[in-house]
């Protein structure tokens, strides 16, 4: 199949196709960061901006590393030094971009939506790095391409979210791209943090980490989010890490090739504890190798795509 | 769609068998030699290749893949861009004699972006490159250094080399467009 998308916002409306065909260019991509040139023309003379209204400073430099290795000429374009500060609209910043030559634009922005606003305004591709607590498309690809690398596949796999599902953008593409390629999707958290409708999204909702994680084979622990905690979730974060935070005795009803992944940061001894987050840690760091892969895909494929329009 | 049969299987085999003889004669044996085979067809006959080089010299020299996809000088112009499959070379490239293998040699502009490809892995003390047809046309100043068969063709002429590995059956043929 080919590619027909000229931008990639969110997961929940790519079908399985698509995202096969994402991870399976992927893992070609995959090889190039092992050479000695790390690097290959094919964006060569495609200018791709990196438009980031917050702050975010491992997703852009993964971006900006996937736009580098395909040759691409790359614009960084960050909150604190640019004209949003002197109060100019999202839309007009875009169209500015676009008219010095940007034709790819990756945004970050605290709006869930604004992804689908600049795609359907400008003529440029866009790829959404995370929008509000809506969907990090990207996050989600990295961390499917991680799992099938591991366990070799993704259908038929018990594959449990824990922590702040409500605010959590990296829960809600996941649990999309999860459920169509064929995984048993399971959120667990604190009842204030797990959203209402969250069932007809194809993730059945736990709220004691013990029973959810019962035959696991993958688990993805969300980062707390401190900064978003001002308002209170829960009444303290040892009480929340008492329940919620993994530790060796609570993994024992898991299933014993268990795989224990996390977005990072990792708040050590809150979402995890300290000795899991050592085991883990490979893992985490093969998703920050992969992301870049996994990155390097979905340029490449809207690049492609946005041709043909 | 008049079709033209080229070469068969034994002449195929025949082809093969010289080839890598010239390649052992011209590198004074197989101790500097890898083989790398452009995707998809190019990879076969450079298996074959290196298997005919295991049997005369008793090594077994090291064989890598090639896909030009993400170096091609036509992917600004193609409106459906094709699927990138894996490059694979798992060994250094430094100081080699490196045998590039495809099926034919048209433009030569595949052969462009496969040396520019390679380049990227280490820097070869030779690349040599070998064809089963070289059927003129060039765009590029490119020659093989080992050409199976050499024929003058038509633009309008489609040249297909199939294999067993792909095709079920060893042979080149020409169609007519």
């Amino acid at each position: 199949m080919t590619f027909e998308r000229k931008h990639i916002l969110g997961l929940e409306e790519l079908s399985a196709e698509e995202i096969t065909l994402i991870l399976d260019t992927a893992e070609s991509m995959k090889e190039v960061s092992t050479r000695d040139v790390k690097k290959v023309p094919a964006l060569r003379g495609v200018t791709v901006c990196n438009l980031f209204y917050e702050p975010s400073t491992r997703t852009r430099s993964s971006f900006e590393i996937a736009e580098k290795r395909l040759s691409a000429d790359v614009l960084n374009f960050t909150l604190s030094h640019s004209s949003v500060s002197k109060g100019e609209t999202l839309l007009d910043t875009a169209r500015n971009l676009e008219a010095m030559g940007a034709s790819v634009i990756v945004i970050r922005h605290p709006m869930s939506g604004s992804p689908w606003l600049l795609a359907r305004e400008l003529d440029s591709s866009i790829i959404n790095a995370g929008d509000g607590s809506h969907e990090h498309p990207s996050q989600a690809l990295l961390d499917l391409f991680t799992i099938r690398e591991i366990k070799g596949k993704i259908k038929g796999l018990k594959v449990v979210i824990v922590g702040d599902i409500l605010h959590s953008r990296v829960a809600r593409s996941n649990i999309w791209g999860l459920s169509k390629l064929g995984a048993e999707v399971r959120v667990v958290g604190p009842p204030t943090l797990i959203p209402q409708y969250i069932e007809s999204a194809k993730a059945k909702t736990f709220y004691n980490l013990e029973e959810a994680i019962e035959g696991a084979d993958v688990i993805i622990m969300l980062r707390i989010q401190m900064e978003r905690q001002e308002s209170v979730y829960f009444p303290s974060l040892r009480e929340y890490s008492r329940f919620y935070g993994l530790t060796r005795e609570k993994l024992i009803g898991a299933h014993k090739d268990v795989t224990v992944m996390h977005p990072g940061p990792i708040n050590r001894g809150i979402e995890l504890s300290s000795d899991i987050a050592d085991d883990a840690s490979s893992v985490i760091l093969d998703q920050v190798s992969n992301g870049i892969a996994v990155r390097m895909a979905m340029f490449y494929l809207v690049a492609s795509a946005g041709r043909n329009q | 769609m008049a079709k033209n049969v080229l070469m068969d299987s034994e002449t195929i085999d025949r082809t093969i068998v010289r080839i890598t003889s010239e390649i052992l004669e011209k590198n004074k044996g197989a101790k500097d030699l890898v083989i790398i085979g452009i995707r998809t067809r190019g990879v076969h006959v450079a298996e074959r290749i290196a298997n005919r080089i295991n049997k005369l010299e008793k090594i077994e020299p090291p064989m890598g893949t090639l896909d030009i996809t993400l170096y091609r000088d036509d992917l600004r112009r193609k409106t459906e861009w094709p699927k990138v499959e894996k490059t694979e070379i798992p060994f250094s490239v430094e100081d080699k004699e490196v045998i590039l293998v495809d099926d034919v040699i048209y433009t030569g502009r595949t052969t462009r972006a496969a040396l520019e490809e390679i380049m990227d892995f280490g820097r070869p003390s030779s690349i040599q490159l070998a064809t089963i047809v070289d059927r003129g046309h060039r765009e590029l100043p490119i020659q093989p250094d080992y050409v199976g068969i050499k024929v003058d063709t038509l633009s309008s002429e489609k040249i297909r080399v199939h294999l067993e590995e792909t095709d079920g059956k060893d042979e080149v043929i020409v169609l007519q467009g």
